[in-house]
């Protein structure tokens, strides 16, 4: 595209890329992120084109992100003119094909696959609300609800996943259709780095990656380090598992990012950025990358950006499958190409960072916020939120619960608001256990806290964290031993080895852990655990070795009882801990159908046709295909 | 795998240039080009970075998705995000190691498929999720797994197919976490 180097250029590519958003013909679109594509979305969008191609319809196919309801992936959205825009859901390439002949004859077809209809988009960033459509609302519409007032979706309000889902990642043009790129020229042409500092500080924005350091806070110490050279990073080594909405963004919606990275690099006085993403993201750093040559391209990274005289370009840094990395000076230390293995934070990156040089990093979705607030202002930004947890968060809802997917809440709002209202509540009318946020380094939130607001100093009060925000549910059939177990395992993997408390520490704690869940554990094993785990806690040199003990103190805390029926009654009550359950029949249920017996690969089930089955326990592996395959909820693990 | 061409290697660092802070993005395109990193390119790109061999290999044990040693020609990993966990992980790696009859990190005998773990593809709202190369399979059940494992033994499955046609082209990242090499591992 032509290098864009004025409002008006940047007016002219708003229009085209206005154009394609809300075209006169016809346009499908396909959600193609990680989540759509591994659930089948690649197939779809060639059924589409085929179709496309045979019938002759007039319309244009094309990709579009996430936008957080993965559950009902893969999905497609029919843009027609004069209609609202219409969510097809769980789509195959079979009903790719139905979608399109039904579009050839002009009628509505596949309505049983119709998820929600969207009649106007909000662009968050000049606050305008653009329809879909003039006029009424077609009759043949009005049975698909709209999508603000289903559940899933309500009650969220998307500020960092403004566009995702909403324009294809792969065109700059509709970025800037949606108003992108104009916080940057606001912040180039009208505002000092000094005014830019000032209204980050004033929105009260926290770093949305791990601890919620205050951004503004940390720009200002890095642009009044001394230094010649200067660093800005984006944090996209999302680590903490169960956390995905850092991959959804940069699939998504690269160019926020970018458009965030340079108005921070203003602030501080940066010329040169890094992103730092991990290996793991093959898609994000496909798209994120493009995106680097595009904005390139038009003018928006390099020399003189806008005709302002500043200069900025940014490097893409792949990670290697490490955890730590996302601790930021274990970070710095593998862009540098050396090990990830943390320092001492005696001085603060701001201060001596990349190369020893000042370095600002803030994580993906704090770099996404920036246009927004810049464009809106502070105040607008700060008016959501809690008193010291201002604006929203991105948080990834998995595990147990009905409505998987990212969503983008209001600080302060309940844990239940989010499990139940959004979540749709426990899948398989199961029963809330522990909500675990936080990855790693937070804790396991039980049940009775649901009405718990969430914000950075609540869930610090009990034993958790915010962390990247993933939202793991989970129910009576997850065992919380066997939880702090896995995360003890993860980090016990990830420790660099550098202090002796997480390196040698959470070993001890480990084989504990798996004593308790082996029905081997001895006499005072929970009070060492505990002792071990506030020695972790109180010495281990980085973030990741201070918080590693979360899990199990959280766990300790909140769920004592199912720790002493591992150890005194040698029972899993969740049914999880393999050498305490035991498979067994219920032959009030079981109907015969020899279905589990087919499958046992260890010959453990008896029976015949019409007649219950039963496991012999000798024989049995405890594999769980059969109460994996059976139908009838026969098959009893206790 | 192919041998060790100096060739090879030396276009790879031609590539990354000389800007400082390449050596991870280097190995990673080695690794790419023989599936794991031969003794004889770390000796080469210690060289032309002017850096100790020690230096080159704790990078290469560090990080978990290099491998030492060659691998199978498809790469099966099992998720075992938080989530992916809560969903029956363990069972589904413990599945899939009975039916290759190989331990984490190891290669089948026919050298097809090497078993390793990762720790989260971000996946998690259709958790579990097992990937073969760049593919991702979710609200797997075990009963799929042997399919998913067939197909690729004689050629790429329709998914996979698709997904490599219609993913934008551009430059893909390492494949690979591989085999615990490294202390004080746990397993």
């Amino acid at each position: 595209m032509k290098a864009i180097r004025s409002l008006d250029d940047l007016e002219r590519a708003r229009k085209k890329g206005l154009r394609s958003c809300f075209p006169d013909t016809t346009r499908i679109m396909v959600g193609m992120a990680t989540c759509g594509i591994a659930s089948g979305a690649a197939e779809v969008y060639k059924a589409l084109q085929a179709a496309i191609r045979e019938t002759h319809v007039e319309a244009r196919l094309s990709m579009t992100g996430c936008i957080g309801i993965c559950q009902e992936e893969p999905l497609v959205d029919v843009l027609q003119p004069g209609a609202p825009r219409i969510t097809y859901r769980r789509m195959t390439a079979q009903k790719a094909v139905q979608l399109v002949s039904g579009l050839a004859k002009g009628t509505l077809d596949s309505r049983e696959s119709i998820f929600g209809r969207i009649d106007a988009e909000d662009f968050v960033v000049d606050g305008t609300v653009r329809r879909y459509f003039e006029g009424e609302l077609p009759a043949a519409y009005a049975s698909a609800l709209p999508y603000r007032e289903q559940d899933f979706y309500r009650k969220q309000l998307r500020i960092a996943m403004r566009h995702c889902g909403f324009i294809d990642p792969g065109s700059i043009e509709e970025y800037i259709g949606h108003g992108g790129y104009f916080a940057l020229h606001k912040a180039l042409a009208t505002m000092s780095p000094e005014a830019v500092i000032g209204e980050i500080e004033r929105s009260g924005l926290r770093g949305r990656g791990g601890a919620g350091y205050p951004t503004g806070r940390k720009w200002r110490s890095c642009r009044e380090a001394a230094g010649e050279r200067r660093f800005v990073i984006a944090n996209a080594d999302e680590g903490d598992p169960g956390a995905y909405m850092d991959r959804s963004i940069l699939e998504s919606d690269p160019h926020s990012v970018i458009e965030g990275m340079i108005i921070g690099a203003w602030a501080v006085g940066a010329h040169e950025g890094f992103i730092y993403v991990r290996a793991e993201y093959p898609l994000a750093i496909t798209n994120f990358s493009r995106a680097i040559s595009q904005a390139e391209a038009a003018g928006l990274l390099g020399r003189d950006i806008l005709g302002s005289g500043f200069d900025f370009s940014i490097r893409l840094s792949r990670g290697g499958g490490a955890f730590v990395c996302g601790e930021s000076s274990a970070l710095l230390a593998s862009i540098e190409g050396r090990i990830g293995e943390p320092r001492a934070k005696h001085v603060h990156a701001t201060e001596s960072g990349l190369w020893d040089c000042p370095t600002t990093i803030n994580n993906v979705e704090t770099w996404a916020d920036v246009p927004a607030i810049v464009s809106r202002g502070a105040g607008w930004f700060s008016a959501v939120g809690t008193e010291k947890s201002k604006g929203t968060k991105v948080f990834s809802l998995v595990g147990k619960v009905t409505n998987t997917g990212l969503v983008e809440v209001p600080m302060g709002i309940s844990l239940r608001e989010i499990v139940f209202d959004i979540g749709g509540g426990i899948a398989n009318g199961r029963k809330l256990k522990a909500v675990q946020t936080g990855g790693p380094s937070g804790g396991c939130i039980p049940e009775t806290l649901i009405d718990l607001p969430v914000d950075y100093e609540k869930l610090s009060e009990v034993g958790s964290m915010m962390g990247s925000g993933g939202m793991i549910v989970m129910d009576d059939r997850t065992c919380m031993v066997d939880v702090a177990r896995y995360f003890v395992d993860f980090l016990i993997e990830e420790s660099c080895g550098k202090c002796t408390p997480c390196r040698e520490g959470l070993q001890q704690m480990h084989a504990i852990l798996a004593r308790i869940t082996q029905g081997s554990a001895v006499d005072g094993d929970l009070q060492t655990l505990q002792e071990l785990a506030e020695v972790v806690r109180d010495t281990a040199m980085c973030g990741l070795g201070t918080s590693a003990p979360n899990p199990v103190l959280t766990t300790l805390r909140y769920f004592r009882a199912e720790y002493e029926a591992h150890i005194r009654d040698k029972r899993c009550p969740a049914g999880v801990c393999k050498e305490l359950i035991r498979y067994s029949i219920d032959a009030q249920a079981c109907t015969g159908c020899l279905l589990c017996l087919k499958k046992c690969p260890s010959g453990a089930v008896s029976g015949e046709r019409k007649k219950p089955h039963a496991i012999d326990a000798s024989k049995c592996i405890k594999c769980g295909v059969c109460s994996e395959v059976c139908r009838f909820g026969a098959v009893v693990v206790a | 795998m192919s041998s060790f061409n100096a060739a090879a290697v030396d276009r790879i660092m031609e590539k990354h240039g000389d800007a400082g802070g390449t050596l991870i993005g280097i190995l990673t395109d080695i690794q790419k080009e023989y599936t794991y990193l031969p003794r004889e390119a770390l000796r080469r790109v210690g060289e032309s970075l002017k850096i100790p061999l020690s230096q080159v290999f704790s990078v290469c044990t560090f990080y978990k998705i290099f491998s030492l040693a060659p691998r199978g020609k498809h790469s099966i990993k099992v998720c075992l995000g938080t989530a992916c966990h809560v969903k029956g992980a363990a069972l589904i790696l413990d599945r899939l190691r009975r039916d290759l009859a190989v331990a984490e990190g190891g290669t089948t005998k026919d050298g097809k498929f090497t078993l390793e773990t990762v720790r989260c593809v971000g996946c998690c709202s259709i958790a579990p999720v097992v990937t073969v190369d760049e593919t991702a399979y979710g609200r797997l059940k075990q009963e799929e797994l042997s399919g998913i494992i067939a197909s690729r033994g004689t050629e790429a499955p329709k998914r996979a197919k698709s997904a490599r046609a219609t993913a934008p082209k551009r430059a893909r990242p390492a494949r690979t976490a591989t085999t615990r090499q490294r202390a004080g591992g746990s397993r």
